[in-house]
């Protein structure tokens, strides 16, 4: 579709890199890698420092210690605007007074391009992102998701060796948002850059990311593809952060922990045998209508082929299962449910 | 009802033009007599030769050398007034809500000091440093432009300022600088075009403060276009009338255009 030369995208690692405001940690000791051409997602509560990792990664701002190596270079001391990294921002970033074309080409005249290049390439960037037929339009005139692909397509024009997107679609209402996800994985792939995507959106990393790190008080709690960290959360906090969980109390023994009466093989290893919470996934959770069992649905939502049906056990704890919709007509509130955990391991964590 | 609602909306319209209609006339009033006094030639004839010296500027220098002086220097404090308070402004309030926004309290309250010390005291304190500017440089008139430009900091700070409020320069500047900008291309290319409409109402203010500054010139025994305009005033009132009523006119074009340049800029934009 275009003429993108494919830029072979260059590894990236960050090292034990700190940064403190104030008394505030913002990083705590962070190590990242990233493969040339990976997308990788750093997900994490509000205020773990993933803003501050992309900054620090781009040069916007200092840490205080660790290495930042770039294609294998120590990028110590390179200042921003020489470390060749497009940046698209959560907050709108377009230059006001230049049109979507303009702004594009923004980047190449700096890197002294002639005028008919810079037009040439400007409107293929723009064609790529979808909004070629907008290039003379300002800022203004244009929607949010409009903005935020000029943004990218200004990032991706000057070629750089590493993306940096910064929450890019958050600003965004839902349905623009699923769009342009998809896209910025498509062309992302096509241009091949090396590519780090923070996001607090869980569902966003999932589906974007060749690989999710999840960041908790300034460190990764853990890193790995997106099944990977959904399927074997490596501790408690990742296990209740990605995807839902129940919490049901269990007694871990030497062979697993026992929960409902059902043994589960358990993902973690450093917690003490004994009472303990299993984080169940609603999906590990069957029921079967049953007159004689002691267990109630009292709440089904319906989410399309899936449905989320609620279960209060006799000790009053509620449990959160995925059924197929197909199964709702059998389970109306108030149906008397025999609760089964499927044997998928499970991460445990010390009750509270 | 609703008779009663449109009675009020007329009444109030009513008062709406009879408040500024009393207005102007009290404002227009002095102006009309200024004119009026000016063009009034022997036996109450109407004649405009007063005005006419004024644009006649090589009669004007010979007719009244004080005035021609006067004018001189006002031309010149306006422009190194402008430059001086653009140059200093501009670049340290972005630089501080850039990189220090923790000074910005301190940078808005020296700014904003000269509005609050009165025009005799800031004289006794500028007397002392005057005399080592007439040791260095010389005692010509125009070397008020430094006293001046602090005189009209408050009122370029407030509107830069503004401007500046008007964008997200911290990041505007971050993504001009990912792109490979460079402080300066930031600050020319990125910054100024985005607050065009603010410095150039800063130069405007400048301007229309020092065309019609006064007390300072006068206790320092400089010349200017009013201390000009007030000699003059003993012996030829109707040239220094003619004067004062120019000067005026010439600020209000200025502040008139002034709106017109902030209008403009919005008008353009909506236009796809
Ligand atoms: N310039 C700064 N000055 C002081 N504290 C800061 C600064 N930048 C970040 N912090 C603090 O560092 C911590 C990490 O901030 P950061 O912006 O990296 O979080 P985040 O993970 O991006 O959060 P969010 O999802 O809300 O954007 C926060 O507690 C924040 O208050
Ligand atoms: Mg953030």
């Amino acid at each position: 579709m275009t003429t993108t030369a494919v830029s072979t995208g260059v590894a990236v690692r960050l090292e034990e890199v700190s940064r403190r405001f104030g008394t505030v940690q913002a990083l705590d000791g962070l190590d990242l890698d990233l493969a040339p051409g990976e997308l990788v997602a750093l997900l994490g509560p509000s205020g773990c420092g993933k803003t501050t990792a992309l900054r620090i990664l781009a040069g916007l701002e200092d840490a205080d210690s660790g290495r930042i190596l770039v294609g294998g270079k120590d990028v110590a001391g390179v200042p921003v605007n020489r470390r060749d990294m497009g940046m698209v921002f959560q907050a709108y970033s377009l230059f006001p007074h230049l049109t979507a074309a303009e702004n594009v080409e923004f980047g190449l005249r700096l890197r002294r391009q002639s005028a008919a290049a810079r037009r040439r390439r400007a409107l293929e960037m723009l064609e790529l992102v979808g909004i070629g037929t907008h290039a003379a339009r300002f800022p203004q005139q244009l929607s949010g998701g409009q903005q935020q692909r000029v943004a990218l397509a200004r990032a991706l024009a000057i070629q750089p060796q590493v993306l940096l997107l910064d929450e890019p679609l958050s600003a965004l209402d839902a349905k623009v948002r699923l769009q342009l996800r998809d896209e910025i994985r498509r062309i992302q792939l096509e241009v091949g850059t090396t590519t780090l995507f923070v996001t607090h959106d869980q569902e966003e990393a999932l589906a974007l990311a060749d690989r999710v790190g999840v960041m908790q008080a300034g460190r990764l709690e853990q890193i790995g593809s997106p099944e990977d960290i959904y399927r074997n959360p490596a501790t408690p906090f990742v296990a209740s952060f990605v995807g839902l969980s129940n919490r049901l109390a269990g007694v871990l023994g030497a062979d697993g922990v026992s929960v409902l009466g059902t043994p589960l093989p358990v993902l973690n290893a450093s917690v003490a045998p004994g009472p303990v919470e299993a984080l169940v996934r609603p999906e590990s959770v069957d029921l079967t209508a049953d007159p004689l069992a002691d267990a109630r649905v009292v709440a089904v939502s319906f989410l399309g082929p899936l449905a989320r049906v609620t279960v209060s056990l006799p000790d009053e704890t509620l449990v959160v299962a995925q059924v197929s919709s197909a199964r709702l007509a059998d389970l109306p509130p108030g149906t008397a449910v025999r609760v089964t955990l499927l044997p998928i391991p499970v991460v445990v964590s010390s009750p509270r | 009802m609703a008779g009663l609602v449109r009675r009020r909306a007329r009444r109030q319209a009513v008062l709406r033009w009879v408040v500024v209609g009393v207005l102007s006339f009290v404002f227009l009033l002095p102006l009309f007599a200024l004119l009026e006094f000016t063009t009034r030639g022997p036996g109450d004839t109407l004649t405009w030769d007063t005005w006419r010296l004024l644009v006649d500027w090589p009669a004007l220098e010979e007719t009244y050398p004080v005035l021609w002086t006067g004018m001189k220097a006002s031309f010149w404090l306006v422009l190194l007034s402008v430059a001086l308070t653009l140059v200093l402004l501009v670049p340290t309030v972005v630089w501080v809500r850039l990189r220090l926004p923790r000074l910005r309290r301190l940078v808005e309250f020296l700014c904003l000091l000269p509005l609050t010390i009165p025009a005799i005291v800031l004289v006794v304190g500028l007397a002392p440093v005057y005399a080592w500017v007439v040791y260095f440089v010389g005692g010509s008139s125009v070397t008020l432009f430094l006293a001046y430009t602090i005189l009209a900091l408050p009122f370029a700070y407030r509107a830069i300022d503004t401007g500046l409020s008007a964008i997200d320069v911290r990041t505007l500047a971050e993504a001009a600088r990912s792109l490979g900008a460079g402080w300066l291309t930031v600050m020319w290319r990125v910054v100024l075009p985005n607050i065009r409409s603010a410095v150039l109402s800063a130069a405007f203010l400048t301007v229309a403060l020092v065309l019609g500054e006064f007390t300072i010139a006068s206790l320092l025994n400089r010349d200017n276009l009013q201390v000009a305009i007030n000699q003059l005033g003993k012996s030829s009132a109707t040239i220094s009338f003619a004067v004062s009523l120019a000067a005026l006119v010439l600020a209000f074009v200025l502040l008139y255009l002034l709106s017109f340049v902030g209008r403009r800029r919005r008008r353009e934009r909506s236009v796809p």
